[in-house]
């Protein structure tokens, strides 16, 4: 069995947001005044630094793509409030030994929460840095019993009519899905999050539980997952479905492999605010240990 | 006096130098804003597709002077070369903010995405015909190239508007109403142009 993966960042590691903030402005200060050799070096310092710092509760909030909502940024933050996250049934069928609707404390009972601090990047190139309080979903995929023949999971987000005017619109089609090999599905850096800087997860970040796959563009991180399911083969992805030329169904954060429209390479962090200077982004989103995963694969094709 | 005589003489009674200074005032008020937290917690995106929407609307804007003289019988002839230049020089800010705080300076991926990207590639089209444009706005010019060749110059606004419009709807990333609605209005506009002319010949 695969080995557990260990979170080497912690809420200790990452600045309090109070201070953090400060030491920013004083950066961004600066760098704009361009200082002398010394003080420039120990900015690039304080720099390489600055991309484990997690961004704010307020930021993470406030800034969201969830089309149930609308298509606007801030659209979800604005909208979400209305869906109902309590109770929650997640079904669980196709290729298991314990298919069924599982109450969401069922599902997790007794499985461990962890804080996960990822990157997160999004396919508009832009990025930030999240505490994640969740469970590996391998452990729910071992509660539930995957069969021998299983090779995907399937996921599928809550339809709420009433409370969700993206759906009310028909911006894409509805229930939003995604989908993993089962081998992404079970890496240990996989989870299924209930919350944030341990607190509940807030309704436009996916309440009341989501998937995050940290090496993989954000649409990949499916939001308020109501079903997974065990399939034999390669699921539908709701992306993947609008615009296959623009989405593929693996969609790992590539640096060398354009979206048609924009540009890979780079991407700005969220929360430096207005002269915020674009960084690099990294293979993998910096996963690098997921690489065996596609060993052997062209990942230009299998984009 | 009926309410076209009245917007007439109030257009004859505003100065332009009045319109520039009253459609310039954005420019700080939403880079204070982007600057103070008042555009969210992405203000360079926020910004930079604020400043392009206004360059659009100005565009628009002096796209209806001509047929609301024509079927209002309202002359705000006066203004029109204002809003081709203020909407130039958001263009320019919206480039601006492109080069400087979108990209940080990456030239070589910025060269990479004029060429590569459709809607970069429009959007950059656009700019370099608005160029000649702004350059030519101001009466030496138009007494220089002669009235005629000078119009038939400024016929691209034409073009650049509906560049402006398609970068617009491209840049989203699924069909959105808003810049649907700014082509169909640039659209009804060049349309009503394509009238007029056929109304002019036949007359002549």
């Amino acid at each position: 069995m695969a080995y557990r993966w260990k979170n080497d960042l912690t809420l200790g590691d990452a600045t309090p947001r109070g201070v953090f903030l400060n030491r920013r402005q004083i950066m961004a200060g600066s760098a704009g005044l361009g200082l002398g050799l010394g003080l420039a070096g120990l900015a690039g310092l304080a720099q390489a630094q600055e991309a484990l710092e997690a961004n704010t509760l307020d930021e993470i909030r406030a800034y969201n793509n969830f089309y149930e909502f609308g298509t606007g940024k801030e659209d979800p933050a604005r909208n979400a409030g209305a869906m109902v996250t309590s109770p929650w049934t997640i079904k669980v069928d196709g290729l298991v030994d314990n298919p069924g609707d599982y109450a969401l404390a069922d599902l997790l009972d007794g499985l461990t929460v962890e804080e996960r601090i990822y990157r997160f990047r999004c396919v508009e190139a832009w990025s930030m840095v999240i505490p994640w309080n969740g469970v590996e979903l391998a452990d729910i995929l071992a509660r539930v019993g995957v069969q021998a023949g299983a090779t995907h999971v399937a996921f599928e987000t809550t339809v709420q009519p009433d409370v969700m005017i993206g759906v009310q619109r028909g911006v894409i089609p509805f229930p939003y899905v995604e989908g993993l090999r089962l081998d992404e599905a079970m890496h240990p850096l996989t989870i299924m999050a209930t919350g944030i800087y341990g607190e509940p997860m807030a309704n436009q970040n996916g309440a009341p539980i989501r998937l995050v796959v940290p090496w993989k563009y954000g649409f990949k991180s499916i939001k308020s997952v109501v079903r997974i399911t065990l399939t034999d083969s390669e699921p539908p992805a709701s992306w993947n479905i609008i615009n296959a030329r623009e989405y593929g169904f693996y969609s790992n954060v590539n640096p060398t492999v354009d979206h048609p429209r924009w540009s890979q390479a780079s991407e700005r962090r969220i929360g430096g605010g207005l002269f915020a200077s674009r960084q690099d982004t990294l293979m993998f989103n910096g996963y690098d240990e997921v690489a065996p995963l596609y060993e052997g694969m062209d990942l230009r094709a299998f984009y | 006096m009926d309410h076209v005589a009245r917007i007439n003489s109030l257009g004859r009674a505003v100065p332009t130098w009045a319109v520039y200074i009253h459609l310039l005032l954005p420019v700080p008020l939403y880079f204070y804003m982007a600057a103070t937290g008042g555009m969210g917690v992405e203000p360079i995106n926020a910004l930079e597709r604020k400043m392009g929407e206004i360059a659009l609307q100005l565009v628009i804007a002096g796209l209806c002077i001509t047929p609301l003289r024509r079927f209002a019988g309202i002359n705000l002839i006066r203004f029109r070369r204002t809003l081709g230049v203020l909407a130039f020089t958001y263009l320019c800010v919206h480039l601006v903010i492109w080069v400087l705080l979108d990209m940080s300076l990456r030239w070589d991926q910025m060269w990479a995405d004029i060429l590569k990207r459709p809607y970069i590639t429009i959007g950059m089209a656009a700019f370099v015909m608005a160029v000649p444009l702004a350059l030519t706005s101001n009466n030496l010019s138009i007494r220089k190239l002669g009235p005629l060749a000078w119009r038939r110059l400024h016929k691209l606004t034409y073009a650049i508007a509906v560049l402006g419009a398609v970068h617009f709807v491209m840049v989203q990333k699924v069909w959105e109403t808003e810049p649907l609605i700014y082509l169909v209005v640039i659209a009804v506009l060049l349309l009503l142009r394509l009238q007029l002319g056929q109304q002019g010949r036949a007359r002549a």
